[in-house]
């Protein structure tokens, strides 16, 4: 029975699922969003089914079309995988409502109908794409597949960035495609310099290979510069506030809550899980270096800002910098422990800064612009907006209960306990930043204007503003489901014993 | 074991080659060039190691069928980019000449 309970081929569904209907919404003329919702709604549930899979009979692997490692491709479920495949099924389905919200407004306006209608048609076939291709990088346990995923992921999210069709998205995001491909071309080469020092591809067995030399050093120093540079690490940041800025609001969302993730997973596995035994104190030392300055020069950044799309972009920079702050301190906390900050950390970003960049572009909708010194009185017409937008602030500044809070938690402590307490001063400071520029614009939204300009504004519709604040209410509220989501993250990938060249020829 | 070492090389070296022109150059076109020819290096390396582990005129298919992979990937990313720019190219032209009229415009009223 192909679809029992227990078979591991329910994990081909992410990956199939959104690619069928992304081909449909290509060929369809209408009911686009149906399909897309239908794909989604289905993602989530056989991601659920999943998550219920591996609590039951722990993780899985999936050989396609019955090839076994080293000549097949693996698919693979742990706990980490599916988390990260919560956090994209949740936020891609709110992003997919609030794309078809925030099209039909655009659509609803007299002006430009054509051009709002094109880029509708093109949204939601590249959103299912790319939507495969993360599904797809999460799933994957083979070097090589993955950077085929990384490809589909660089090249749907550059074209999703180009939608807008204004002269400096456009410049963005060519520049974007560019990063990305020089980043994947690097990862490309890292791929062939283990490949010729461990002669397979496959993650688990990559495993077994503890020392293979100097070939492995290059490989890794390889892996890494192309995932820094399409996860954004400060020195290499340059691409991501243009391109996430200049982007179509719903694009906006995906590019950085989803996008920038799925790079950083892989860089993260990479490190913990293949190159355990190169990797050295010093090494882990520079990665949570530059995290540190990224958390302040991006903090700094945001709050220079004019404009508010810019301003949640640079603090998008700014918090990817936390994530690398758990590098150096993996050497003091225990193997799970490692995941969940990193994980506690992305899952909070991804729901917190989806509401914040949804709650930017539906005010840019409503006043049709966004610059920080003229949002005055939003509050009275887009109530729920901005009460999406300080939840989303609380949760990436990291109260509690947010997961972030809990992340930082455990930084603080573990810091503190190995006496490295400068990480513990860029956190606790990088919070207060983001306090700034939090405030900073939420203090505009609550001034009170004394013009009638506002009230020529078309109200927007429920989708517009409600998937926001229930991202952000989640975000707020994942520390309080730790204790479940650190069930799931129990379960680690337990490396199975393969006979290796067992499978080869049918 | 020296023929693959020497097309490695040359493999690397175009690698750099291309890594230089993307940097240097701003021109769209020779960047999508450069892009190229970097992944041509990467595709050099891999067939050369696809000579290495089995000696004895046997050859590792798997590098090929991962070069084959990456060319199908490159020729469509080479498509996309090429559009980008021609988009990125016809925007700022078009931007320019509105700017242009702009000027004319306001220099007429000024006279």
């Amino acid at each position: 029975m192909i679809f029992a309970a227990d078979t591991p081929s329910w994990m081909l569904a992410p990956v199939i699922l959104p690619l069928i209907a992304g081909l449909l919404c290509f060929l369809l003329s209408r009911r686009r969003f149906i399909v897309a919702l239908i794909a989604v709604l289905s993602n989530l549930f056989v991601v659920c089914f999943l998550t219920y899979q591996l609590l039951i009979f722990g993780p899985m692997r999936c050989y396609i079309g019955g090839w076994q490692p080293p000549l097949g491709i693996t698919l693979r479920t742990d706990g980490p995988a599916l988390l990260m495949l919560l956090m994209t099924a949740v936020t891609g389905l709110a992003i997919t409502l609030y794309a078809r919200g925030y099209f039909s407004h655009r659509i609803s306006d007299p002006v430009r109908v054509g051009r709002h209608q094109r880029q509708q048609r093109y949204f939601w076939p590249l959103w299912m794409l790319l939507l495969t291709g993360l599904n797809a990088l999460f799933l994957s346990g083979d070097i090589f597949n993955l950077y085929v995923t990384l490809e589909l992921i660089g090249i749907s999210a550059a074209s999703l960035a180009a939608l807008s069709g204004k002269p400096a998205s456009q410049r963005a995001s060519f520049r974007y495609l560019l990063v990305s491909l020089l980043g994947s071309l690097t990862y490309l080469l890292g791929v062939v310099f283990l490949y010729r020092s461990c002669g397979v591809l496959d993650l688990d067995l990559l495993q077994n290979f503890t020392d293979a030399g100097s070939g492995m050093r290059v490989a890794l120093a390889l892996l890494t510069v192309g995932l820094l540079l399409k996860t954004a690490l400060v020195p290499l940041h340059f691409w991501l506030p243009p391109a996430h800025a200049n982007a179509l609001a719903p694009v906006s969302v995906i590019l950085s809550a989803l996008v920038v993730k799925a790079s950083f997973y892989l860089l993260f596995r990479f490190w913990f899980e293949l190159f355990t035994p190169i990797v050295t104190t010093s090494a882990l030392n520079f990665m949570g270096t530059l995290g540190a300055i990224a958390i302040l020069w991006g903090a700094i950044q945001a709050i220079r800002q004019h404009r508010l799309k810019l301003m949640v972009a640079y603090s998008t920079v700014s918090q990817l910098g936390y994530l690398f702050i758990a590098f150096p301190l993996s050497r003091v906390v225990e193997g799970v422990q490692v995941w969940s900050i990193v994980l506690f950390i992305a899952l909070t970003h991804a729901c917190a800064k989806s509401a914040m960049f949804m709650a930017a572009g539906s005010v840019y909708l409503h006043l049709g612009h966004d610059r920080i010194k003229d949002l005055e009185g939003v509050r009275a017409s887009l109530p729920i907006t901005v009460f999406a937008y300080g939840i989303a602030g609380v949760s990436l500044m990291g109260l509690p209960p947010s997961g972030a809070f809990i992340a930082k938690w455990m930084m603080l402590s573990s810091s503190f306990e190995s006496s490295q307490w400068w990480w513990a001063l860029v956190i606790v400071t990088g919070s207060l930043l983001a306090m700034i520029y939090v405030f900073r614009v939420m203090s505009r939204f609550f001034v009170i204007s004394k013009e009638a300009s506002i009230k020529q504004s078309v109200p927007l519709s429920p989708l517009l503003e409600w998937p926001a604040l229930i991202l952000a209410l989640i975000s707020l509220f994942l520390g309080l489901l730790a204790p479940w989501l650190l069930k799931i993250l129990s379960h680690e990938n337990v490396r199975p014993v393969v006979e290796i060249f067992q499978g080869g020829l049918p | 074991m020296t023929t693959t070492l020497i097309y490695s090389l040359a493999g690397l070296i175009l690698f750099g080659m291309g890594f230089y022109t993307l940097i240097i150059h701003s021109h769209p076109l020779r960047k999508i060039l450069a892009v190229n020819i970097m992944g041509t290096g990467v595709f050099l390396i891999l067939v050369a190691t696809a000579y290495i582990p089995l000696g004895e005129g046997e050859i590792d298919p798997v590098p090929h069928a991962m070069v084959l992979t990456g060319i199908v990937v490159s020729v469509s990313v080479t498509a996309l980019a090429l559009i980008l720019a021609c988009r990125v190219q016809e925007t700022s032209n078009s931007a320019l000449l509105k700017r242009r009229h702009q000027l004319k415009e306001t220099r007429k009223n000024n006279t």
